[in-house]
């Protein structure tokens, strides 16, 4: 890791950072009087943490607020220099608790943009609310393509790839390596079963054979009965070149890589995974806010918040570049050709018209290696190649009538 | 007749060794600098330098090299000639790019993990003032008539205009997402900034500091987004100047009077940074992923060579 070169602690770069401030080395910005306010709120609810598969990763119970808080001091640097100032507000609701109170009570009438990081239900509750209408919802939660397509709803944007976006990048690059035949292992979850049709959406699409297909109803627990289990489980009648596994819990998935009955990688939701954002992602400045974040979070982004992160910022980016206070100015701004937001992945990220997902490349990685970026070189399309990925516009189920 | 052939020889020796420069690129991953002699189109030797070296500069008596090691938080101040290390700047942390104004005596510093820029006295090795400025602040740069200390953040999308003499933020221009490099004309009245991520080119006006103009660029067989301008240089004529498109592995030639793309020129892959020879006829380009750099003739307006370097070259620098 590179921070572990650095000579000096962060707490003495941080004393000595005080110092120069004391001692008139660091110029403050020259202080421009704020002519606009941005109040931006942050809804999320306590979860039951969920068992661990092992003790290697902790659970981490802050994903998406800390993004949130990063995206905020770079808007306010930003807003420095224009007379603007960004504020969050958090608001976390127990375990017990009821965010839809939570939200009209105390979010809809203050603020006009609210980043939610929620499960699907919940997020459409509160975007159905009449108090919701006229607001901007920023879904950092889910990846449900229900969600941007039947069941969309025109006051959310959704800043996370869709599980669609996902499988149709592992699809890409797996059709570039010529591994076209797959094994599909699901997993006992609905959302293992939304993955799983993800998956055969983009291998219909990209001309991929699903040549097996089992449910996973073996052990979780690796000190039992593993190793015989997944050898056994993994003879198929027909040959594959890839198993591609839906486990988005990460239950059992973990323990398929290597204990195969023939030599096979495993892709999916382990092994070579799918995402917006990886620990491993250093190209395009990324090392700079993997850097930033570290030092304020003591641990890695999660995508989680990398998407809070982005719809801060998309709200920062809408706010300088407008010089508008005006709600409505603000979200024309952010549905324009004009916008275009840095997600530190080497394209600019824009908002699809017909479904509001963030269009966005997807990155392949491995656990200590980023293996590529989708859309793959190759995968061709008349308006931007990253509608190579999820559902485009003709595709598109999401009618605005809600 | 011997005599003749003799003479005319050692007469041509003397031109190629009169015109003879040596160009110095910095291997981000080999922690190592590359130096190559241009004319012969050779690598003569790579030197151990520090760990991730990026940015660099030759002194302006062109008896040191400036390198910033990003990962050792320094920059070193190296012999140009027998690439003794002679001492190390205060850099801040993290030193990527910098800048050196004409005189010699200040050595200007990004550091984009803490938004500052770092003010340097090269003699005394001292820091003199940081400057808080936008969110990750990349492209810095001095005026050549000295007035102007230039730093752009790439994630404020923002020109930072510093008056050298106070060292403070005196305007502000808002410029395309992800502003990566910025260069002056010769004349000191124009501001050229890359836009990473809009894939243009905008010039700026000194007085006003507005855009003036910006430029699009289009590769035939490359798409859009894979157009990302990164470093510019201007001639001293103002004729013409240059451009490292990065993915799209070319230098555009925008003419630098109607500011028209007249050509794009094929490079290494995703060609960063640029540095003209002291007679401004060559132009030298360093090709991040294809390990390489590029020789360009500038008369011709071809590329006649690429010289392997070494692992991901990030900055180069020419001393006659």
């Amino acid at each position: 890791m590179r921070l572990a070169t650095v000579p000096y602690s962060i707490p003495a770069i941080i004393l000595l950072l005080t110092q120069c401030v004391n001692l008139g080395f660091i110029q403050a910005a020259p202080k421009q009087a704020i002519t606009h306010t941005y109040n931006i709120a942050y809804l999320t609810q306590e979860q039951v943490i969920p068992a661990p598969l092992s003790n290697l990763d902790p659970f981490v119970k802050d994903k998406g607020v800390i993004g949130a808080e990063l995206g905020i001091d770079d808007d306010n640097t930003t807003g420095e220099f224009t007379g603007q100032q960004f504020n969050l507000k958090k608001f976390i609701v127990p375990l017990d608790g009821n965010a839809v109170d939570t939200f009209t009570k105390e979010i809809s009438p203050h603020f006009q943009f609210v980043v939610v990081n929620l499960p699907a239900q919940a997020l459409n509750q509160l975007a159905d609310l009449p108090v919701a209408k006229p607001l901007l919802l920023f879904d950092v939660g889910t990846r449900d393509d229900a969600l941007r397509n039947e069941e969309c709803r025109r006051n959310v944007l959704h800043i996370l790839p869709s599980r669609a976006m996902r499988a149709d990048a592992l699809a890409q690059y797996m059709m570039k390596k010529r591994w076209t035949q797959w094994f599909l292992v699901v997993g006992p979850n609905p959302e293992d079963r939304l993955y799983a049709e993800a998956i055969k959406r983009a291998a219909k699409r990209f001309g991929m054979k699903i040549v097996a297909e089992k449910a996973w109803e073996h052990t979780y627990d690796a000190r039992r009965t593993v190793q015989s289990d997944v050898a056994v489980f993994t003879q198929t009648e027909d040959p594959y070149d890839v198993l591609v596994v839906a486990d988005e819990q990460g239950q059992f998935g973990e323990y398929l890589d290597y204990r195969t009955w023939i030599p096979r990688p495993v892709m999916g939701t382990q092994g070579l995974i799918a995402t917006p954002w990886h620990k491993t992602h250093e190209q395009w400045g990324a090392v700079q806010i993997q850097h930033r974040f570290l030092e304020k979070a003591g641990r890695w982004m999660e995508e989680e918040d990398y998407g809070a992160y982005l719809a801060v910022r998309a709200v920062g980016e809408a706010a300088t570049r407008t010089q508008s206070h005006e709600s409505r100015s603000l979200k024309d701004y952010l549905f324009s050709d004009a916008f275009a937001l840095n997600g530190y992945t080497g394209t600019p990220l824009s908002f699809r018209s017909w479904d509001n997902q963030l269009r966005q490349p997807v990155l392949l990685a491995a656990p200590r290696s980023l293996v590529a970026v989708a859309p793959i070189d190759g995968f061709l399309h008349p308006k931007t190649e990253l509608d190579t990925l999820g559902y485009d516009q003709p595709e598109s189920h999401c009618h605005w009538d809600k | 007749m011997k005599q003749k052939a003799l003479k005319c020889f050692l007469m041509l020796a003397l031109t190629a060794s009169a015109q003879a420069e040596t160009v110095f690129v910095t291997l981000e991953k080999d922690n190592a600098l590359a130096v190559v002699d241009p004319i012969a189109g050779k690598l003569i030797k790579t030197v151990p330098i520090g760990q991730r070296p990026r940015g660099i500069f030759v002194s302006p008596d062109n008896k040191f090299l400036y390198i910033a090691t990003s990962d050792e938080n320094t920059i070193k101040i190296i012999d140009a000639n027998t690439f003794k290390e002679l001492g190390k700047l205060p850099s801040g942390k993290d030193p990527e790019t910098f800048a050196l104004n004409p005189a010699g005596d200040r050595l200007y510093v990004s550091n984009e993990d803490d938004s500052l820029v770092t003010v340097i006295d090269v003699a005394k090795k001292k820091v003199l003032k940081q400057i808080k400025v936008g969110v990750e602040p990349e492209g810095i740069t001095v005026s050549p008539d000295n007035k102007w200390l230039i730093s752009v953040s790439e994630t404020t999308n923002m020109v930072h205009w510093i008056n050298t003499k106070t060292n403070a933020i005196e305007a502000n221009t808002l410029v395309d997402p992800r502003p990566r490099a910025a260069s002056f004309t010769a004349d000191s009245q124009q501001l050229w900034v890359t836009s990473e991520m809009a894939g243009t080119l905008m010039i700026l006006d000194s007085q006003t500091k507005q855009i003036i103009k910006t430029i699009g660029f289009e590769v035939q067989g490359v798409t859009r987004d894979k157009i990302q301008p990164v470093g510019v240089v201007i001639d001293k004529e103002r004729h013409r100047a240059y451009v490292a498109l990065g993915p799209a592995n070319r230098v555009a030639v925008v003419n630098a009077k109607t500011f028209e793309v007249e050509k794009v020129l094929l490079v290494g892959q995703r060609v960063w940074n640029l540095a003209f020879s002291p007679d401004q006829k060559r132009l030298y380009t360093t090709n991040g992923t294809s390990n390489d750099i590029s020789l360009i003739d500038l008369e011709s307006q071809t590329v006649t060579k690429s010289v392997g370097v070494g692992t991901y070259p990030w900055g180069v620098a020419v001393k006659p």
